[in-house]
C-alpha cells in the first residue's frame, strides 16, 4: 500500500510537467500578451521593450518555460498585469471556490445518493419515472440557463436570495450557486446510483444478508450501497476537479471571484501568469483528487488490493 | 480494520501533495459593515494596470483617478470645457513657454500640501521609461522627453529638462514644439499631481492611492471591491454631495443590471447589449443615454499598395455611401449610437470644432452612388472587402455583419464584403501593429481629452502613435502645425476643421458613428449624470 501510494505519486511529476507545458505553449499562442495589456492604444515601443524585459518574454519560449517551472517549485508563480502576486490571487480566489465546491457536492452526495438509493429500490415505479425525468431534463438544459433563471426567480422577482454574491462569499451566500453547479452532475450521480444499486440488489451477499435476518436498514446501508457506491465515488472523484475549473459559467452568473473569475479575466487580457498557475493548481487538484478516488476504492471494498 | 488504514494512507498522500504546492490560504476581505445611509454602491471593472494616474489608459481606473484627484485643469461634466482646478494661473507668450501658478491651500488627504513639486516629481516620474507607465506619451511633448523615454536603447536621464520648479506655487513648462492648446490637455488624469509618499513607499500607496480630490479611499480589496468616502478636508469646491461610494467588481455587466433590478446595487453604467430593449420599460427615466467622446470608424492599410492608389479614394467614398448607419445604429444598437457625420464628437460642441455634416454626401446612404464611386474607383482590389475585428469583446460581430450585408446590397453582389474575426484582442492588435492588414479595420477611439485635436492629430498624423493604417498627407500635417502653432484659440480651431476637411476628401477613414454613454440607477439616486468620457459624475449624485 504504502509503495503504491509513492508510485502513484512519482507518477504525476511526468503528467504534471507534461500538462503545465501544454498550457504553457497553448497560452503563448494566443498572441502577444503585451499587445494584450496596452489595450486599445498601442504601447510605445519603448515602454513595450521594457515591459518585455521585464516579463521575461524576449526570451524563447522553452527558456520562459524553465524560469517559470523553476520558480514555480519555489513558490513564485510570478506577477499579474495588475501588479499582484499571483499567489496573492490565488489566496483570494482558492478559498471562494472550495467553498462552492463544497456546497456542490454535498448537494451531490446528498441529494443525489438519497435520490438514487430511492429509485433503485422502487425501479419501476411512479417515483423512479418521476426522478428520471427530471434528471433527464436536468442534464438536457445547459448550466447557465439553470443559473440565469434561478437568479432572475429567486433574485429579482421574489427576492429570496441577492442575485448577486458578496466578496465575502459565505457558505449561505453559496447555497443557490452551488446548486447550480451542482444540477448536471447530481443527475448524473441519481441515475449511477440508481443502475448500480438496481444491479447490486439481485447479487449473492445481498441475499446472504437478507438470510441471515439483518434489519433492512443495515442490509441497504452496510451491504448495498457499500458495495454500489465505486462507480459514484468515482465520478465524484473525477468530479471535484471538473467543478473548480469548470465554474467558469457559475462564477459569471453570480458573480463570484473565484478560480473561474481569474481563469475568465486571465484569458481575455492575456495575462499568461494567471493563467499557466491557476490551471497548474487545477492540474496538481485532479490528479490528487484521482488518487484519493483510487485509494477509496479500498475502503469501499475490501477485496481491492493496492501492490 | 483495514478500512482505517486504508483511509490513513488516503489521508497522507493528500497531505503529501498540497504541502508541495503550497499554496496559500485565507481570504483578506474586507467586511466593513452595513452601508451608511448616504453612501451610494456602483457597478465596476477591474483596473487592468495598477492604480497610478500615468498608469491607467482605461475607464475603470479612470473612475477611481477622477474621483480621487484633481489635477491643473477640469473638464466641466456638462460642457466639457477645460477649467481651472488647481490651476491659479498658466501663462504663456508663444504658445511654447508656460508658467503655471497653482492656488495655494490645497492638500492631500494625508494633510501633505500639494506644491508645484508634487506636480512635477509626479510628471517625471510618469515620463521616466523605467517606470512602464502607458500614458508616458502625453509628456512626449515636453523638452527632454527623448532622454528620459528614448525610442530604444535605455534612458540617458531622469527628469524632464524642460519642467522647473521656480518656486512653492509656481513651476514652468517649456515644450519642444509649439502647441497653443496644451493648457486643456491638462485636466487629463495623467497629469495629477502626487503626494511624497508615492515615491517613498510605492507599495503602500498601491495598496491605498492617497490623493487630493473630494473622496478618500476607505479600502481596497483588489479584484472586488473599493470603498470610497467623502473627504471633508476637501478644498475644492465639487465637494461630493454623497456620504461616499463603493465600487463593486462585476465581471459580467448581465448580473450587474439583474442586481441593479433586484435593488441590490444603486448605479450601472455600463447597460449589457441584450438589455437595451427593455431598459426603458425596467428604469423609465432612470435610464440615461448621453453622447461620449468616442467614435468608432473604420481605417484602412495604406502600407497596401491596393488601398494606396490613385482613385482608391472613390472606392472608400463609394464603400461609406453603401453603409446604412441609420438602420444599423437603430436596430442593433437601439440608438445607442448616431450616425457620425464628421471625424470628432459631438461632445465638443460646435465651439470646439464639431462640425455637424462635415462629411456631408460621403455619409449618407445611397446605393446607386456608391456602385457608381466603387467602379469609377476601380472596384473593390481584390474583388472582396474584409473587415477584420476582435471577436472576443463587445458585440463587434453583429454590427460588422450588418455593415458588410448593407454593403452586399447596395453593390449587388452577394460576396463585396465579408467579416474577418480574429479571436482574441490581443492577436488583433498584434496583427495591426506588424501591419498584416489587407482591407479596412475596426477602429475606434475614445477621446483622452475634450479638444478637436485629440480626434486628428493622434490618428492621421504622418506617424502617429495611434495611425494604425499608416496615412500619411503633407497637407494634414502642415495644418495640424499651423493650428498647434496658433495662440489664439479660436483660429486653432479652424486650423484644425481645415486638416479635418483634408481627411474627408480623402476618406482617410469611414467615420460610422458616435458612441453614447449608457447609465442605470435606482430610485434612491438623484442628479446622476454621465460626463463627455462616459465616467458617472460620481461627486454630484444625491442619495435620499
Amino acid at each position: 500500500m504504502g509503495r503504491y501510494v509513492i508510485r502513484r505519486l512519482l507518477q504525476m511529476i511526468p503528467v504534471f510537467i507534461g500538462a503545465t507545458l501544454l498550457i504553457f505553449l497553448m497560452v503563448n499562442v494566443m498572441g502577444d500578451p503585451i499587445a494584450g495589456l496596452c489595450g486599445e492604444r498601442q504601447c510605445d515601443p519603448a515602454t513595450a521593450a521594457q515591459l518585455k524585459r521585464e516579463f521575461g518574454l524576449d526570451k524563447p519560449v522553452w527558456q520562459q518555460y524553465l524560469t517559470y517551472m523553476g520558480n514555480v517549485f519555489t513558490g513564485d508563480f510570478g506577477t499579474a498585469f495588475t501588479g499582484q502576486k499571483v499567489t496573492e490571487l490565488m489566496s483570494t480566489a482558492f478559498p471562494v471556490t472550495i467553498r462552492l465546491t463544497v456546497v456542490a457536492i454535498v448537494f451531490e452526495v446528498v441529494i443525489g445518493i438519497t435520490l438514487g438509493v430511492l429509485t433503485g429500490l422502487k425501479r419501476g415505479r411512479p417515483i423512479d419515472t418521476t426522478v428520471l425525468l427530471l434528471t433527464l431534463v436536468v442534464i438536457s438544459v445547459p448550466t447557465f440557463v439553470t443559473g440565469l433563471l434561478l437568479q432572475l426567480l429567486l433574485g429579482v422577482e421574489w427576492g429570496w436570495i441577492k442575485p448577486s454574491v458578496s466578496p465575502e462569499a459565505t457558505f449561505s451566500e453559496l447555497i443557490v450557486p452551488g446548486l447550480v453547479l451542482a444540477s448536471v452532475s447530481l443527475a448524473y450521480v441519481t441515475r449511477l446510483t440508481r443502475t448500480s444499486i438496481a444491479e447490486n440488489r439481485r447479487s449473492d451477499y445481498v441475499r446472504t444478508a437478507v438470510a441471515k435476518g439483518l434489519p433492512r436498514h443495515r442490509v441497504i446501508i452496510r451491504h448495498l450501497l457499500r458495495n454500489s457506491l465505486i462507480p459514484v465515488v468515482t465520478f465524484i472523484g473525477t468530479d471535484i476537479g471538473a467543478l473548480m475549473g469548470g465554474a467558469i459559467v457559475t462564477e459569471r452568473i453570480f458573480n463570484i471571484h473565484g478560480v473561474g473569475y481569474q481563469l475568465y479575466q486571465g484569458i481575455v487580457r492575456q495575462n499568461t501568469q494567471t493563467v499557466v498557475g491557476f490551471v497548474t493548481v487545477l492540474v496538481l487538484v485532479f490528479l490528487i483528487a484521482n488518487l484519493l478516488v483510487d485509494l477509496l476504492y479500498a475502503v469501499l471494498d475490501p477485496r481491492i488490493r493496492y501492490a | 480494520m483495514r478500512g482505517a488504514t486504508h483511509a490513513k494512507w488516503a489521508a497522507c498522500a493528500a497531505a503529501v501533495a498540497l504541502a508541495a504546492t503550497a499554496c496559500g490560504g485565507g481570504g483578506s476581505s474586507d467586511s466593513g459593515g452595513g452601508d451608511g445611509s448616504s453612501v451610494l454602491s456602483a457597478s465596476w471593472g477591474d483596473p487592468q494596470n495598477p492604480l497610478e494616474p500615468a498608469n491607467t489608459n482605461e475607464v475603470q481606473g479612470g473612475k477611481v483617478l477622477d474621483m480621487v484627484f484633481r489635477g491643473l485643469k477640469r473638464y466641466d461634466p456638462k460642457t466639457g470645457k477645460a477649467e481651472d482646478m488647481l490651476a491659479d494661473k498658466i501663462d504663456t507668450t508663444d504658445s511654447q513657454n508656460f508658467t503655471v501658478t497653482i492656488k495655494s491651500g490645497w492638500k492631500f488627504s494625508n494633510g501633505e500640501a500639494v506644491t508645484a513639486k508634487s506636480f512635477v516629481d509626479a510628471w517625471n516620474y510618469g515620463a521616466s521609461l523605467k517606470n512602464n507607465q502607458k500614458n508616458a506619451y502625453f509628456f512626449g511633448y515636453i523638452e527632454g522627453y527623448d532622454k528620459v523615454h528614448p525610442d530604444s536603447g535605455s534612458q540617458s536621464a531622469t527628469t524632464l529638462t524642460g519642467l522647473k520648479v521656480t518656486g512653492t506655487d509656481t513651476f514652468t513648462i517649456k515644450l519642444t514644439q509649439k502647441f497653443s492648446t496644451f493648457p486643456d490637455t491638462l485636466g487629463y488624469a495623467a497629469y495629477s499631481p502626487l503626494p511624497s509618499t508615492f515615491f517613498s513607499d510605492h507599495a503602500a500607496w498601491l495598496k491605498k492611492p492617497v490623493g487630493n480630490g473630494p473622496y478618500t479611499i476607505s479600502s481596497y480589496t483588489k479584484g472586488s471591491q473599493m470603498k470610497l468616502v467623502k473627504w471633508d478636508g476637501y478644498t475644492g469646491e465639487d465637494k461630493a454631495e454623497n456620504g461616499g461610494v463603493t465600487l463593486k467588481v462585476y465581471t459580467d455587466n448581465n448580473t450587474a443590471y439583474t442586481d441593479l433590478m433586484a435593488g441590490n446595487l444603486d448605479l450601472v453604467d455600463d447597460i449589457p447589449a441584450s438589455q437595451l430593449k427593455n431598459v426603458k420599460s425596467d428604469l423609465g427615466s432612470r435610464y440615461i443615454n448621453t453622447p461620449a467622446g468616442i467614435i468608432q470608424t473604420l481605417a484602412f492599410p495604406y502600407y497596401d499598395k491596393n488601398w494606396n492608389k490613385s482613385g482608391s479614394e472613390k472606392v472608400r467614398t463609394g464603400l461609406s455611401m453603401a453603409i446604412n448607419r441609420d438602420q444599423i445604429t437603430n436596430t442593433i444598437f437601439q440608438k445607442t449610437r448616431t450616425p457620425a457625420t464628421d471625424w470628432t464628437s459631438p461632445v465638443l460642441g460646435t465651439e470646439g470644432g464639431f462640425q455637424d455634416g462635415l462629411c456631408g454626401d460621403a455619409c449618407k446612404y445611397n446605393p446607386t452612388e456608391a456602385k457608381k464611386l466603387v467602379q469609377e474607383g476601380g472596384g473593390i482590389p481584390g474583388g472582396q472587402v474584409k473587415i477584420t475585428y476582435n471577436a472576443d469583446t463587445g458585440s463587434h460581430k453583429e454590427w460588422v455583419d450588418a455593415v458588410c450585408n448593407s454593403i452586399n446590397n447596395a453593390l449587388g453582389n452577394d460576396k463585396a464584403c465579408v467579416g474577418n474575426p480574429v479571436g482574441t484582442f490581443a492577436d488583433f492588435r498584434n496583427q495591426i501593429g506588424q501591419h498584416k492588414m489587407t482591407g479596412p479595420f475596426r477602429a475606434g477611439w475614445q477621446m483622452d481629452y475634450p479638444l478637436i485635436q485629440n480626434f486628428l492629430q493622434p490618428l492621421y498624423y504622418t506617424n502617429a502613435s495611434s495611425n494604425d493604417g499608416q496615412w500619411s498627407n503633407k497637407d494634414f500635417d502642415k495644418l495640424v502645425d499651423r493650428a498647434n502653432a496658433e495662440t489664439d484659440t479660436s483660429k486653432a480651431i479652424k486650423l484644425f476643421q481645415q486638416a479635418e476637411g483634408v481627411v474627408r476628401d480623402n476618406m482617410a477613414a469611414i467615420p460610422l458613428w458616435y458612441q453614447n454613454g449608457s447609465a442605470g440607477y435606482s430610485d434612491r439616486l438623484s442628479n446622476v449624470a454621465l460626463n463627455p468620457f462616459s465616467v458617472p459624475v460620481y461627486n454630484e449624485i444625491k442619495v435620499s
